[in-house]
């Protein structure tokens, strides 16, 4: 049985429209993403999914219920917020049993299910402090705890990360996978960070525009995006577009990518194609990600058997350690490719580039959908 | 290039210079007359100032008045219940409107228009009100109810309350709007919070918004309190400290005396019994004050 689901879901404020037909279905146990730049409507979702936001039109149920006009209470949903919202005059102790003490829940198991709690989150020696005394770290386990001293149906997190340091950030992040992990409750998780949504998420919800663009699993959503926006969002440095058109290469399918002052570069597509890929001269964008655009070598031929080599001159180079980010230029684009550090190329260098044509993305040229 | 150096001199003291007249003004006017005003208590002053010492026995004069005994227990319950009052029913509209009202900035205006009356206007129109021939009594004998009695205004033992009356619908339009201020400021991801976690609005308020704004209620306290220990005008010009002396105030008595009577020294030893009464409120106040900032920044 599905923990949520969303039937058609709109919200208008005053004329703006905020979402539009928004569909989806999360199963028990999951952990769903909604990600997406700002503005796109997903904190007012996951609001409407609490019920602190009325439905202008659909459906919305929780556990097979429909809570279109449950208030939040009633929801059987937990929440932690981006402010965290702790009860700033309340004891860290006050703040967890809050919630039970409003449902009149007995002394006994309100003990009881805070030492579970604070032994969880290890905040056994924090429980006295008043959240003024808390650090960033802190006060999220202490909002955690909240959320997780109740049994909901259904827990919900809105940016609970992006208060938080960079590095606090990733040990959080790590931290909420693995309570997930453990404890395996539908989780509803809200974020603008494409790198969160990743990691954490057994599936990505990605919005725009009031929009879900696409729902599925991280690695599809990476590697196959359902249009332009969503690969240019997901992943960083973000996915490269070239315009080309649909040629005839020997017979076979192809794409040409128009030259700055020469020759048009033809690269082969890999067969089959999609049935959708169109006529000859039709006009599509080719997306392809930095990872699969790097120095040419012949090693790389046995396990790529879509590689199309292409030559370009290095303009920009910046190494990050691990790797080396280059900018080439790639007809009259600039797209980035990634070496590996010890093959970095220099400035000014015309290098001989590999593209796998496997991992690579068309895209219609006007509709900007995957094709 | 000589100008330059004073040209900069004159810009570092220039605020020193601009603060300075407000600055010894101030001075002036509260250290020096309030060592004046206690220097003239301990003095034979009747008329006129004296300057020879005579020491406290104005004080002890003063506490043997029955009249004065009569101005500082009613202080006491002026105070007590116009403090109370204003912040019940200033809280009660401020609650009231923060509910996402329509029309809220006119109700606003409205409770808040009191304070825009000044203390003169208030008592005498508030006079006609419950005076028994012109007011409340008045309205209801003309409407065939004759047994009917408003006129606490001229009891002896009740005209306190009418004073309390006024003053509390003079303020607390004015504690509204300070409540107002207040709970505007709870960030609202707090009360979304308690609703999940399952608490109806009155637990909401009790439990998560009133702790919120305690410095508010510090704040109000210590406004209205001040207001009550030096009202003067709002009971002179309703009772006029009568019906005899039953709502006879400090200040009253203080005015009374100094420029009705000619007891300035007996004056100025009542006047500095105000003093002392407002500094049992404004000190642990400002010991407080510094004492929250000085906590507040130890815990960043």
């Amino acid at each position: 049985m599905a923990s949520l689901t969303l039937r058609d879901l709109n919200k208008t404020f005053g004329s703006v429209e905020v979402l539009r037909g928004i569909n989806l279905e999360v199963d028990a146990g999951e952990f769903v993403v909604l990600v997406g730049p700002s503005g796109c409507g997903k904190s007012t979702l996951l609001a409407m999914i609490a019920g602190l936001e009325s439905v202008t039109s659909g459906e919305i149920a929780i556990a097979g219920r429909l809570v279109n006009n449950v208030p939040p209470k009633d929801r059987d949903i937990a929440m932690v917020f981006q402010s965290y919202a702790l009860y700033p005059t309340m004891t860290v102790r006050g703040n967890i049993t809050f919630g039970m003490e409003s449902r009149g829940v007995p002394k006994k198991e309100q003990a009881a299910a805070l030492a579970r709690v604070a032994a969880l989150l290890q905040i056994e020696k924090l429980l006295n402090r008043k959240p003024g005394q808390l650090s960033g770290g802190q006060r999220q386990r202490v909002a955690m705890g909240r959320a997780l001293v109740r049994d909901p149906a259904l827990f919900l997190f809105d940016e609970p990360l992006s208060n938080l340091d960079a590095k606090l950030r990733v040990e959080m992040r790590t931290e909420i996978k693995k309570l997930h992990q453990r404890l395996a409750k539908t989780t509803v998780y809200v974020t603008h960070d494409q790198v969160e949504a990743m990691t954490l998420a057994s599936r990505i919800a990605v919005m725009h525009q009031g929009r879900v663009q696409q729902f599925a699993v991280p690695r599809m959503v990476y590697d196959r995006p359902a249009n332009m926006f969503v690969a240019g969002f997901m992943g960083s440095p973000s996915m490269n577009f070239v315009p080309a058109e649909v040629v005839a290469d020997e017979g076979r399918p192809a794409i040409a990518i128009a030259g700055a002052n020469g020759p048009a570069v033809v690269l082969p597509l890999p067969e089959p194609t999609p049935n959708s890929l169109g006529d000859r001269g039709r006009r599509v964008v080719l997306g392809v990600r930095p990872e699969h655009l790097t120095r040419y070598d012949r090693r790389l031929r046995e396990d790529k058997p879509h590689l199309a080599t292409l030559e370009a001159p290095v303009e920009v180079v910046e190494p990050t350690g691990a790797e080396t980010m280059a900018v080439v230029r790639l007809g009259e684009r600039e797209v980035i490719a990634r070496f590996e550090a010890d093959a970095a190329p220099v400035v000014g260098e015309r290098v001989t580039l590999a593209l796998d044509m496997a991992r690579a993305c068309l895209f219609d040229a006007e509709t900007e959908a995957l094709i | 290039m000589i100008a330059a150096p004073a040209a900069r001199r004159l810009s570092a003291i220039l605020p020193q210079l601009v603060l300075a007249p407000s600055l010894v003004a101030t001075f002036i006017y509260v250290f020096v007359f309030c060592g004046w005003t206690i220097f003239i208590s301990l003095s034979d002053s009747s008329l006129l100032p004296d300057y020879s010492f005579a020491g406290f026995h104005h004080y002890a004069e003063l506490w043997a008045n029955r009249r004065w005994n009569i101005a500082y227990t009613n202080l006491f319950v002026f105070g007590t219940l116009y403090v109370v009052g204003a912040t019940a029913i200033g809280l009660a509209l401020a609650i009231l409107i923060d509910q996402r009202i329509r029309a809220e900035a006119l109700w606003r205006t409205i409770y808040l228009y009191p304070l825009a009356v000044s203390f003169v206007v208030t008592g005498t129109v508030w006079r006609w009100i419950l005076s028994p021939a012109t007011g409340i009594e008045s309205i209801v004998h003309h409407l065939g109810w004759m047994g009917f009695r408003f006129d606490w205004i001229v009891q002896r033992d009740f005209a306190i309350y009418t004073v309390v009356i006024t003053g509390i619908w003079q303020a607390s339009g004015f504690v509204m709007a300070l409540f107002l201020a207040g709970l505007r400021s709870v960030d609202q991801d707090l009360v979304k919070a308690a609703q999940i976690d399952g608490a109806g609005m009155a637990r909401i308020y009790r439990k998560i918004i009133l702790p919120g704004i305690g410095p508010i209620f510090i704040a109000v306290l210590v406004v209205l309190l001040q207001f009550a220990i030096k009202t003067f005008d709002l009971v002179y010009a309703l009772t006029g400290g009568g019906p005899g002396v039953s709502t006879t105030v400090p200040a009253i008595y203080v005015y009374d005396l100094m420029f009705q009577r000619g007891q300035m020294a007996e004056g100025a030893a009542a006047a500095i019994m105000i003093l002392a009464a407002l500094s049992l409120v404004l000190v642990p106040y400002t010991v407080w004050v510094n004492w929250h900032r000085r906590h507040g920044e130890a815990h960043g």
